[in-house]
């Protein structure tokens, strides 16, 4: 039995671990140390199984090899027929494979889920311990979800997975259900994220219908070999699939929720929404890219959508001032970012920055953790300032993984994001599919967008770490470092901010395009389309000359410097925070606008769940109305109708039955008068007889 | 002329006439008297007949009639006697002893 | 004078009638008994009259002595005999059926007067000759309906015979003193 074999197990582990702990250790209320052990074990060795199944399988298969395992069978219906008129059989299997893309997700989120993992064992040591084991067993069970996810080898397990972490999502976010608004984040991440669903079943019902299977082996091929038949079908499954992304990835319009999630307990926060759920939507459309290369029009929309929410996330995280709510935004930021690589065709880009963001993001987010903890649970930034002192470690990762994100050179941040800004440029310069000019738009909203980065990022480091302490005397006694427990991932994350670029360097600057390991390990993802193609990486290669190609990376270097040194200025030194100030009173609108996030979710409210409420108000009232109103009156018909019958039973049945009695009587006593004994008038009774007799007689022989 | 029409429209009215003095008076003896009215109105009918079909059977049907009236006319006044005796009065009215 | 003679039959027909009529209502109508039987006794003389005018004599002399004779002495008899005091201050018609009766004779009185109409007999004169003879043989009314009556009726004659006896007993039976009480079964002296 090889190991690559056993890759269903990966997801299985983290599953018992969440099984135990959820129905054992929450309801026997066991200690701690159990619901540790049992948690890291499910996680550890899912981590540990998933890196030696990838090392066998390069080592033995190949990264060419796409190793399909099947369990099972398990949705089998009859046959349908499918839209180019013949009969495909429904059969999704339970199966999961092993490939470039899905062992490099599987890497990561097995190796950052474990350390988050650990971390969350020391931040959340505070809870009760059912509350702990229910922690831990959600966490688990958010494994199970994205490894399934990751590792599904058709569309059908793939949204099993979907679906499962956003579910998870949900349960982890409302984790402090007792108070409202978290309880309420909660709901609201389930539901935007569902609308995002629906297109993605859609997608899935699209797929079907056009190519008669799910299973990515066999209806990826099949694309590519004739991208002129499904090329319509290719824009109208790639617009659903991204549907979808757009709800679990928190795009623009459905990013709202991502936010909000943050009132979930911080590792959560790094776990979910930043290394690992959000980058679901990538992922899955770094998969299906042949989908999206065939259809230049789904792809110019992932790029434009990409493109417009990195900026737009951006502008509001500048002036948002809760720690957790700017890294929430510079989420959303950078996955517009992956998108937009995608959207340039730029997949492997994309997937590179999914990596070096979970590093840099996952640091940033249980660094904003650890201050939390030693402000004992402040989140806002104005109340803090001078952590430097207190927390060196937690300040030096924190540091190294903003530098990272700022994109500045050798930090794993700069070398993924640089690549995706190169593409965008390179897509604009060599005309890719004719959309050029947007192309070049895009790639200068990109640019923007990391000074805004480099800018409000640099801003929260000099805020929260540099300066004077800003939250009161009391607070200031409290201060310290975390335990090791908590420290120890940030070290670890905070080395891979750094070094954990280094396997994609852009060795083509140098001449060396085998330097870029992540290029030529994801290079067997990316299938030849039908005739040499406009929308792979072939026509890249003349567009744009070395020396431009060198000045975009030093421009993209000194955007990024202008931002740090526009931070420095604002926030730094003896006249910090005077600007800012003047800034804010120079353009009060302007920075409203920013600190209110442009009152989005305040114009969904009167929008659309105004509209959905009210909708559900007119037929609630149709139903309680007509519909209770037609039941009731059936009921009342029923009570009204059964009681006529009583009285019916009762006047009519049982007055006939007195009537025969009463009609004797009656006759009897009428019939007694004849009898008088009064011979005259028998006499009369006589006469009256016989006229009548001879009347009837004389009718007779009249006629 | 006269001829059977009249004696039987004679005959006729003399029949009701005693017909409804048997329906209406209250004395008993009055009754009977009406009802020896109604006998000859009969016989009357029977003469005319007899008469005009020139046959003598009528007559003689005619004779057997006032036979049986004669011994009708002594059964209902020993009748009247009974009465008498039992209810002291000759008005019909009261003798309802068989009354309902 | 000589309408009178002319027509005197019908004269005397209608005069008989009209007398017979009015003592006929004269009977129905009288309060005393006797004064009915009084009118009684007129009708019968009048209807013997008219019987021989239909050429019954025999009819005649038999209605005057047997009714007139007879059954209006037995009645005046046992008027004589019961207390008509009896019948108090009374009403003489019973009261509420006289209109109702009255009706019923007129509407049964139509009702036969239309079967006459309707019946196929022709006005026409009878046959006095027919009256007094047997077989053609003219012997005379009384002798006629004597041969008759014991000859072809002979059976009814007996018979009625028979009822004459029956009624006898029956007025003997009716008109004992304790007849009265017969039916309650005691012994009463006679």
């Amino acid at each position: 039995m090889k190991l690559y074999d056993l890759i269903w197990l990966i997801p299985i582990l983290p599953l018992l671990g969440a099984i135990f702990n959820g129905l054992v250790s929450n309801r026997l209320g066991l200690s701690k140390s159990v619901t540790n052990a049992v948690a890291l074990l499910g996680s550890g060795l899912a981590w540990l199984l998933g890196w030696a199944a990838i090392v066998q399988w390069i080592l033995e298969l190949g990264i060419h090899h796409t190793h399909v395992v099947r369990l099972f069978s398990w949705i089998q219906g009859g046959s349908l027929r499918i839209l180019d008129g013949s009969l495909a059989e429904i059969d999704i299997a339970a199966s999961f494979q092993l490939d470039a893309v899905s062992a490099l997700m599987v890497f990561f989120v097995t190796f950052v889920g474990f350390l988050i993992h650990v971390y969350s064992i020391g931040y959340m040591h505070d809870e009760s311990d059912r509350a702990y084991a229910r922690y831990f067993s959600y966490l688990n069970l958010f494994m199970f979800s994205m490894l399934v996810l990751v590792l599904g080898s058709n569309l059908a397990v793939l949204f099993v997975g979907w679906e499962g972490v956003g579910l998870c999502s949900y349960l982890l976010i409302g984790f402090y259900f007792e108070k409202d608004w978290c309880a309420a984040a909660g709901m609201k991440a389930f539901i935007v994220n569902r609308i995002g669903d629906w297109g993605f079943l859609l997608a899935i019902f699209a797929t079907f219908m056009v190519f008669g299977t799910l299973e990515f082996t066999e209806f990826f091929p099949a694309a590519a070999a004739h991208p002129e038949h499904y090329a319509s079908a290719a824009t109208v499954i790639g617009l659903l699939l991204f549907v979808g992304a757009i709800g679990k990835s928190a795009q623009i319009p459905l990013y709202v929720w991502l936010p909000d999630a943050m009132a979930g307990p911080t590792p959560v926060s790094a776990l979910i929404h930043a290394a690992t759920m959000v980058t679901a939507g990538v992922y899955m459309v770094v998969r299906c890219n042949v989908i999206y290369r065939l259809s230049p029009t789904a792809m110019l929309v992932v790029a434009i959508v990409g493109g417009l929410t990195a900026i737009f996330a951006a502008t509001i995280g500048l002036v948002q001032n809760d720690i957790k709510k700017v890294l929430a935004y510079s989420t959303v930021s950078q996955l517009g970012y992956m998108f937009l690589g995608a959207g340039v065709g730029a997949f492997v880009a994309a997937i590179f920055h999914v990596l070096t963001h979970a590093y840099f993001k996952a640091c940033l987010f249980l660094g904003s953790g650890s201050v939390i903890h030693a402000c004992g649970g402040e989140q806002d930034i104005r109340k803090m300032g001078g952590l430097r002192k207190y927390m060196p470690t937690t300040y030096w990762t924190f540091l190294v993984a903003t530098l990272a994100i700022s994109g500045i050179p050798i930090f794993a941040g700069f070398f993924s994001k640089d690549e995706i800004l190169f593409k965008a440029f390179e897509a604009g310069a060599s005309d890719l599919n004719h959309f050029g000019s947007t192309y070049y738009a895009l790639w200068i909203l990109g640019m923007v967008g990391a000074v805004l980065t480099a800018f409000y990022m640099f801003r929260l480091v000099f805020m929260t770490f540099h300066g004077e302490f800003r939250g009161g005397e009391e607070a200031e006694h409290h201060l310290h470092e975390s335990p090791w427990t908590m420290t120890m991932p940030l070290v670890v994350l905070g080395v891979l901010s750094i070094f954990g670029g280094l396997v994609g360097v852009p060795g083509k600057l140098f001449g060396h395009p085998e330097w870029n390991l992540v290029e030529r390990f994801l290079e067997p993802i990316l299938l030849p389309i039908g005739h040499a193609a406009e929308g792979g990486h072939d026509l890249s290669h003349h567009a744009v000359s070395l020396g431009l190609e060198w000045g975009l990376v030093l421009a993209s270097v000194a955007v990024a410097g202008f931002g740090i040194w526009l931070a420095y200025r604002f926030y730094m030194g003896a006249e910090a925070f005077v600007r800012p100030r003047r800034l804010a009173e120079r353009f009060p609108l302007a920075y409203k606008l920013l600190l209110n996030k442009y009152w989005m979710d305040e114009i969904y409210d009167a929008t659309v769940i105004a509209g959905t409420v009210n909708g559900s108000r007119i037929l609630w009232e149709f139903d309680a109305r007509v519909v209770d109103g037609a039941v009731n009156g059936t009921a009342l018909t029923t009570v009204g109708s059964s009681f006529m019958s009583g009285i019916f039973d009762l006047r009519v049945v049982d007055g006939a039955v007195n009537l025969i009695g009463t009609s004797y009587d009656v006759a009897s006593r009428w019939f007694r008068k004849l009898q008088v004994g009064f011979a005259q008038g028998y006499a009369m009774v006589m006469v009256f007889g016989a006229a009548i007799l001879l009347a009837v007689y004389y009718l007779f022989k009249l006629n | 002329m006269i001829g059977a029409t009249h004696y039987v429209a004679l005959s006729l009215i003399l029949l009701c006439i005693g017909l409804v003095g048997v329906m209406v008076r209250r004395n008993f003896i009055t009754v009977l008297m009406s009802l020896e009215l109604m006998f000859n109105a009969v016989n009357l009918n029977l003469i005319a007949f007899s008469f005009r079909l020139g046959d003598l059977t009528g007559q003689v049907l005619a004779i057997f009639v006032i036979t049986i009236a004669a011994a009708e006319a002594a059964i209902g006044l020993g009748l009247i006697i009974a009465l008498v005796r039992l209810k002291d009065t000759v008005a019909l009215d009261e003798a309802d002893e068989m009354g309902g | 004078m000589d309408f009178l003679v002319d027509n005197f039959g019908s004269i005397l027909f209608y005069v008989v009638a009209a007398i017979t009529v009015a003592t006929a209502v004269g009977v129905v109508t009288f309060r005393n008994p006797v004064h009915s039987a009084v009118s009684l006794l007129l009708t019968f003389l009048m209807v013997a009259v008219l019987f021989i005018m239909s050429h019954a004599e025999f009819l005649a002399a038999v209605q005057v002595l047997v009714y007139a004779g007879g059954i209006m002495v037995l009645y005046l008899f046992v008027i004589m005999l019961v207390r008509i005091t009896d019948l108090g201050p009374g009403t003489v018609f019973l009261s509420g059926l006289a209109p109702l009766a009255v009706l019923g004779g007129v509407v049964l009185g139509c009702l036969i007067a239309i079967g006459i109409l309707l019946g196929s007999m022709a006005a026409g004169d009878g046959s006095a000759a027919a009256m007094t003879a047997i077989d053609g043989e003219a012997i005379g009314n009384t002798e006629a309906v004597g041969w008759l009556l014991y000859m072809k009726f002979l059976v009814p004659f007996e018979v009625v015979s028979v009822v004459l006896l029956v009624a006898m007993i029956g007025a003997i039976v009716f008109g004992r003193r304790d007849a009265a009480l017969a039916g309650a079964g005691e012994e009463v002296e006679p």
